[in-house]
């Protein structure tokens, strides 16, 4: 009887020839990472168990990325305690404003995120890291402080749940309407402590960008992971910037499912998620007439190159609809320098948009872009809970950037061939 | 532990539990005036020590903040009943030493004001209102031995002096 992927990673690390679903096992993380916000608690926790140094200076990534550049006093004071971490501790993966992008844009295009690890991250995002075949998944702090100790966490075998995804994908779709579409099958909860694994031509047929933005979301079903098999796509991608030797691994023909579900894509739409859940999913041509304050193309879930080229290539020579503010936030230094080469933040500044410095600001309501009660944002962000932009009676509804890039322009929730 | 139930309904994300304008502080008392404010505004200013939380299905989705665990430690809630968890919340709970139970029934059962008594050891869930008793669904050896041990980071404090 042969293992998932989520199966032969776990017995790996944990040193076992076989593991079953439910099975209890301590295994070595390849990864450990944590932000602003969650390291600061981790290494309170860290100092607590008493041990001098961490278990490898190399192998755990420290990032400012969410209240960063620093939006207050009390922020930059979380700031400065990892700062001065990591500088204690000689973290090498410690990356300063400036050189810094998104945690979960960062990782991957650093080859800090390879195939067939384990990574742990104080983020409940981590999980992106999966679109290169890695088993990785969001803790909290003191696990994120328990394992910066002893280079191992424990973990619940999770039984696999596989999602094949066949056919030709429309105009417009991205990786993201299918992990949208996904989760308004099966809800917030419907793959709650389970490990997805997700295959089939339209997944083959995805860029590495793609990918990630849809494993991002396998925490909104409740899933402790997300992941893709690695193949040539993936080599082409990790091969040339991996900063140590990685061993793909890939389900055993025989790997025993939960379940299996096929879905046919050439049936799926640009998706919007409405206000409150990340389940409240409806195709764009089905969002009626829904009024937009703001805009927001970014973050972990949509902040990478192809994105920007996505909502460029709508944005070009077109200005943002006068009751819209559009605010685009490059993922990563290296992702803004590289939309600049291209002339993408010309076509935004051309169109009106705020163009900012990589930072999760207003996904989670952090700064850059926060909304007053009673305004409605489009994002490509990945959460839409009350709140979660600003004021409690403000609404965030989630697409992908094509989507947002038009509806940036008519000042309503749109499909993309509205403004082309 | 012995308190009185406030009710919650299904999928209470962790911005609602301590929404994100607060994490620029990781002090428990801070987070704890502020607990559960995006589903119930009123709730720091009426909850009182042993009170417990009662919620239906996915409690505690979303973000991995430990904040939210903390901040519902700190306003001195004893113990949080669900019908599910979401697994980081789950394991953070556990992490921190947050009592929590998993019981369907109990979550169906259990009405805002009820007295609820629980015997956490015995996953035993009585609510005194109503004279209904629940068996919430017991913890492996391994997570009951970080509970015992008075959470994670006693537990490997514990692993490294034993070794």
């Amino acid at each position: 009887m042969g293992m998932t992927m989520a199966e032969k990673i776990l017995a790996r690390h944990a040193g076992r020839d076989r593991v079953c679903p439910g099975d209890l096992v301590n295994a070595r993380v390849d990864m450990v990472l944590g932000n602003d916000i969650t390291a600061p608690v981790a290494i309170q926790e860290f100092r607590k168990i008493g041990v001098e140094k961490v278990f490898d200076r190399d192998r755990i990534a420290l990032v400012p990325d969410h209240f960063t550049p620093n939006k207050d006093i009390r922020s930059a004071e979380q700031s400065k305690l990892m700062r001065q971490f990591a500088q204690e501790q000689q973290i090498t993966y410690y990356f300063e404003v400036g050189r810094m992008g998104i945690e979960h844009a960062l990782l991957p295009e650093e080859g800090l995120a390879l195939p067939g690890e384990i990574i742990i991250g104080a983020d409940s995002h981590t999980c992106t890291y999966g679109a290169l075949g890695a088993l990785a998944t969001g803790v909290g702090s003191t696990d994120m402080a328990a394992a910066m100790a002893l280079g191992e966490a424990w973990f619940k075998v999770p039984p696999t749940l596989h999602f094949v995804f066949n056919g030709q994908l429309r105009p417009w779709v991205s990786g993201k309407d299918l992990i949208l579409y996904l989760i308004g099958q099966i809800g917030v909860d419907g793959a709650r402590y389970c490990s997805m694994e997700f295959s089939g031509t339209a997944i083959s047929a995805l860029s590495v960008d793609s990918r990630l933005a849809m494993c991002n979301m396998a925490i909104e079903a409740g899933a402790k992971c997300g992941l893709i098999a690695p193949d040539q796509v993936t080599l082409d991608y990790v091969t040339p910037r991996a900063k140590r030797p990685f061993e793909p691994v890939l389900p055993d023909r025989d790997a025993v499912y939960q379940a299996e579900t096929v879905f046919d894509v050439s049936q799926i739409e640009p998706q919007v998620a409405f206000p409150h859940l990340p389940e409240n999913t409806r195709g764009v041509s089905e969002a009626g007439e829904v009024r937009l304050d703001q805009v927001v193309i970014g973050s972990c879930t949509n902040g990478r190159l192809e994105d920007l080229r996505t909502a460029a290539r709508i944005l070009k020579g077109k200005k943002t609809h006068p009751q819209v503010r559009l605010i685009i936030i490059p993922g990563t230094q290296n992702i803004y320098r590289q939309a600049m080469r291209e002339g993408l933040i010309d076509v935004f500044l051309e169109a009106e948009a705020v163009v900012s410095t990589p930072t999760c600001g207003p996904c989670l309501g952090g700064h850059m872009g926060i909304l007053a009660a009673g305004e409605k944002a489009l994002a490509t962000t990945n959460r839409n809970f009350v709140g979660r932009m600003g004021h409690p009676q403000s609404e965030v509804y989630l697409s992908n950037p094509a989507v947002a890039a038009a509806s940036a322009v008519t000042g309503k929730i749109s499909a993309p061939e509205e403004v082309l | 532990m012995r308190g009185r139930a406030f009710k919650f309904g299904n999928d209470i994300d962790t911005d609602a539990i301590i929404p994100a304008r607060y994490l620029n502080t990781t002090d428990p008392l801070e987070l704890a005036a502020h607990v559960m404010e995006d589903a119930d505004p009123l709730f720091a200013g009426k909850v009182r020590k042993g009170d417990i939380i009662v919620a239906l299905k996915n409690f505690g989705c979303g973000s991995s903040r430990e904040h939210a665990p903390i901040a519902i430690k700190a306003a001195g809630i004893s113990c949080v009943i669900a019908h599910s968890f979401a697994r980081i919340f789950y394991r953070n709970a556990i992490n921190i030493g947050l009592p929590i139970l998993e019981s369907p029934e109990a979550a169906e059962n259990i009405s805002e004001g009820d007295e609820v008594s629980v015997d956490l050891a015995a996953g035993r869930i009585e609510n005194l209102t109503t004279g209904r008793v629940f068996q919430a669904a017991p913890f492996p050896d391994f997570m009951r031995e970080i509970m015992d041990r008075g959470g994670l980071i006693e537990y490997v404090r514990w692993r490294l002096s034993a070794s």
